[in-house]
């Protein structure tokens, strides 16, 4: 059913190792890291929302 | 209360706002199942290719994020379209949630096409119909962008930036059918209706991997949205109780 005899053919790719595992490789950083950076967007706004609401009560207060 | 219009209106980012954050764990993990499967199928079961040996095998890649970098595109035109016909609110943020991935796929399917590329016709980049097409649809990923990103009004940014996606959507066409409009390097689709010329796990392995993909965008193009919802709509009430409330 594997295709593969072993982890170092997998990893060879038929001599095409450089090609298949760089366009992975850039796909898997993509797929990590844009999750990551807007989940931080997030939290940022929020944070700063959240603050600017806080001073419009301040204001209002006064 | 009074005016039933206006919070019927303003219920709509409300509700939406919500059931997007209820459904981002879903798609994300059937874009995880799906990704599973794909890779199981694509990098360990399907047979070497006759003439492209294990290099083929960017196709689980290249495929689906080309196909994702033009299908964002047509949704975002879409919801362009809707914008500028109904004036709708939410139609704006879509787009603007959608961009930046729609971008990434076009530099993934830019990136995967040069690394395949060197190998098969020994260059990273020609000047193809087929690849000077999406580059374009790449500069008008970054030209929606850059261009929403520089009007300060929301509103005003929707309405330039809807125009731009609506001139360009002309190009997804030209991407799509290129290689059968001209006599490109590129291969011809690899999937055919009548006779497919892959093999079934090969074929498999890459709808897989679309469906990946597909789940994926939407993933996380509604996180984004949320944000994009929570700063456009700060000054609403639902926003405020949201944000006082402890802002999940």
């Amino acid at each position: 059913m594997i295709h593969w005899n072993s982890f170092s053919d997998f990893l060879a790719m038929g001599g095409y190792g450089f090609y298949v595992w760089g366009s992975f490789g850039l796909t898997v950083l993509i797929m990590v890291i844009e999750p990551i950076v807007v989940a931080h967007t997030r939290k940022t706004t929020i944070a700063r929302l959240k603050r600017q609401l806080r001073a419009e009560h301040r204001n209002t207060a006064e | 209360m009074k005016d039933r219009f206006n919070l019927y209106r303003m219920a709509s980012p409300a509700t939406f706002y919500p059931f997007a954050g209820a459904m981002i764990p879903y798609f994300a993990a059937v874009s995880v199942v799906f990704g599973l499967a794909g890779l199981y199928l694509g990098m360990l079961v399907a047979p070497t290719d006759f003439q492209q040996g294990e290099g083929y095998r960017i196709i689980f890649i290249h495929v689906p994020a080309s196909w994702m970098s033009m299908f964002i595109y047509l949704v975002m035109a879409f919801w362009a379209a809707i914008g500028l016909a109904f004036n709708t609110r939410l139609s704006g943020m879509m787009a603007q949630a959608l961009a930046p991935t729609g971008a990434l796929m076009a530099v993934l399917s830019l990136w995967t096409g040069a690394l395949w590329g060197k190998p098969m016709w020994g260059a990273w980049w020609v000047w193809d119909a087929r690849l000077t097409s999406e580059l374009i649809l790449l500069f008008l990923y970054i030209g929606y962008m850059a261009l929403t990103a520089a009007i300060d009004d929301a509103r005003r940014a929707d309405k330039a930036g809807g125009l731009l996606l609506l001139v360009g959507v002309v190009n997804v066409p030209i991407i799509y059918f290129s290689v059968k409009w001209w006599n490109t390097l590129h291969q011809g689709s690899s999937i055919n209706l009548a006779k497919s010329s892959m093999a079934t796990t090969m074929l498999w392995g890459m709808l897989l991997m679309a469906m990946c993909f597909w789940m994926y965008s939407i993933a996380i193009a509604l996180m984004r949205v949320r944000t994009i919802m929570l700063e456009r709509e700060r000054h609403t009430d639902w926003v405020k109780a949201l944000l006082t409330e402890g802002g999940k």
